[in-house]
């Protein structure tokens, strides 16, 4: 079959290619239905990832959040039609250690390697985890995002110390959304607290216990562990206040990207022995446990219904332009594709 | 119920000096039937593929089929008739005689050596034919059209923005065109070489399908060179 793989060929241009694919393989092969902008998918889109990366990187396809549904399965063990989540992180060998979106050897969608803005997409038997069918889709669109935090949840939980009393979450964007969230539906007990930089967004947050734009903070505020989803320059700020504001002993997860290095105050790291807990991407396990979270807490799903800022349907390629251009002027929420090209 | 039929009839004269139907020539090494096939294979709407082939190429048929995609029970290879509509015709008496014939069953019939078409192209398709009745593909002229009677001199050169270029599938609800085609005169059959024409002929709005400028037909030589060009691009992953 010959299928049709939408590239990013060069910042805001969008070229189809062809690649011919047999149905004869080990492939599952889905259909994607819905798939959601990533901020990453942007830095490529406009260029902003830096010109040795673009030259590195393209022509590729974008996109590494979607869901779709399964049309082909060589071994007819997944039924055709199934709603499934498409895993982007893809591993080339196991490690009883290092997890999978750990490896240096990985594949990861829509960085060096083919996104999912394809007419088919082709994936390894366990790089699809089943959703159920109530939920709404244009939120499990973005279930990759969900799982971003979950999997950092996770790690904090495995290594940080047991006292979780307060959390702190520095970031009003969408994945600070998503992290509180999941926090105040995992630690019924403990105090949430988000700090952002916007009030029209932190005005989003009804379910946390305090929320305080970040030149606001009380001075003797303190907190168990930190969460960052801020990222790029401003996360060197975010992670000095979360300095000041943890008691010693505390932990602070890392999950904002920057695209340059961010200074980092040892001297206080050292002092309050804290403890930093970087976290990338996510793998299979992730998924799992997203799903069973969503499945378990749709009062969840419902709150991720916020979210979805703006839905573009996509019959042609100037569709997908319309979706990353819209999306690079809204200013809260997540956009999403619906992927009828 | 919902049908799938590729049209795989044709000798492929204008090839030139072959001695397989155009059909049954390797796109990446593999037929391009095949390719065309495992397209319609992927949409789940479909209760059944037909393949209608050329009597002396049903066993090759269903031979490729066989060894490139493997027993799939949702398509059959049935004989092909002498010309483009009595092969879809022959496509639909093997429905008839199967599974009889509803209101509401459309059928979807593309060319075999079209192998470039899309998902949405499909989707469109079926969706339309399920609405409208009839549909056809097609792109918008790139060329200016020009007409000759003679093929000698121009007798009109139409507005181009009114032209549009005919692609495949083109789509039927199937008791509607089995009417229409029962109607014509032999002559007419001769002339009427179009399926979307006939419904035009009666009256009937037949929707437009937006095609893409790729979904080209492979009959020459060159057509399978350019075929063969974009599909080995370099730069794949």
């Amino acid at each position: 079959m010959i299928n049709q793989v939408y590239r990013l060929v060069s910042p805001r241009q969008f070229e189809v290619t062809y690649k011919d694919r047999s149905l004869q393989s080990d492939y599952i092969v889905v259909r994607p239905t819905h798939l959601s902008i990533c901020a990453a998918d942007q830095r490529y889109y406009t260029g902003t990832r830096g010109k040795e990366a673009m030259a590195k990187k393209l022509p590729m396809a974008l996109i590494h959040e979607g869901i779709g549904k399964v049309v082909y399965d060589p071994k007819g063990e997944v039924k055709v039609g199934t709603r499934v989540v498409m895993v982007p992180n893809t591993p080339t060998e196991t490690d009883e250690i290092i997890a999978e979106n750990y490896l240096r050897t990985s594949k990861f969608r829509s960085s060096g390697y083919d996104g999912f803005m394809q007419d088919y997409v082709f994936l390894n038997r366990d790089r699809i985890v089943e959703l159920p069918e109530e939920l709404n889709p244009s939120v499990l669109a973005f279930t990759e995002l969900i799982t971003i935090a979950m999997h950092s949840i996770v790690r904090f939980e495995d290594r940080a110390h047991r006292r979780r009393r307060v959390f702190g979450v520095w970031g009003d964007g969408n994945l600070g959304y998503i992290t509180t969230l999941i926090l105040k539906r995992r630690y019924k007990d403990s105090k949430v607290i988000i700090f952002g930089k916007n009030q029209y967004k932190l005005d989003h947050f009804s379910f946390v216990d305090e929320a305080y734009t970040i030149d606001e903070i009380p001075d003797d505020l303190l907190i168990d562990h930190a969460f960052e989803a801020v990222g790029g320059k401003g996360s060197q700020y975010a992670i000095d206040q979360m300095i000041d504001h943890l008691h010693p002993e505390g932990s602070i997860s890392l999950m904002g990207v920057s695209e340059y290095p961010v200074e980092v105050n040892t001297r206080m790291i050292l002092e309050k022995g804290i403890t930093l807990i970087g976290s990338s991407r996510s793998g299979r396990s992730d998924f799992v446990n997203t799903v069973e979270f969503m499945k378990e807490h749709p009062d969840f799903v419902e709150y991720m219904g916020l979210l979805v800022g703006e839905m573009q349907e996509v019959r042609t390629i100037q569709d997908i332009v319309e979706a990353f251009e819209k999306d690079l002027t809204s200013s809260w929420g997540k956009t999403v594709m619906e992927w009828k090209i | 119920m919902i049908y799938a039929e590729i049209l795989a009839g044709g000798k492929g004269t204008r090839m030139g000096n072959i001695n397989m139907p155009k059909q049954f020539l390797t796109l990446n090494n593999r037929p391009i039937i095949i390719h065309t096939i495992e397209k319609f294979l992927l949409n789940d709407r479909f209760d059944k593929i037909i393949i209608v082939s050329p009597r002396d190429w049903i066993n090759h048929t269903k031979d490729i089929i066989k060894k490139h995609i493997g027993g799939i029970d949702r398509i059959v290879v049935v004989e092909g008739g002498k010309d483009r509509n009595e092969s879809i015709m022959s496509g639909i008496k093997y429905i008839e005689k199967n599974f009889g014939l509803n209101d509401d069953d459309v059928i979807i019939t593309h060319d075999s050596v079209r192998p470039f078409l899309t998902h949405r192209i499909i989707e469109e398709n079926i969706d339309a034919a399920i609405e409208y009745g009839a549909v056809d593909t097609v792109i918008e002229a790139i060329d200016t059209i020009i007409q000759s009677e003679d093929g000698d001199v121009i007798s009109d050169i139409p507005v181009r923005d009114t032209m549009f270029q005919g692609q495949t599938p083109q789509s039927f609800n199937i008791k509607k065109l089995v009417n229409y085609y029962n109607s014509l005169t032999d002559d007419q059959k001769v002339v009427l070489t179009d399926a979307a024409k006939i419904c035009a002929l009666h009256g009937d709005k037949v929707k437009l399908v937006k095609g893409e400028v790729f979904n080209i037909k492979v009959t020459t030589p060159y057509d399978l060179k350019v075929a063969n060009a974009i599909i080995q691009e370099r730069i794949s992953r």
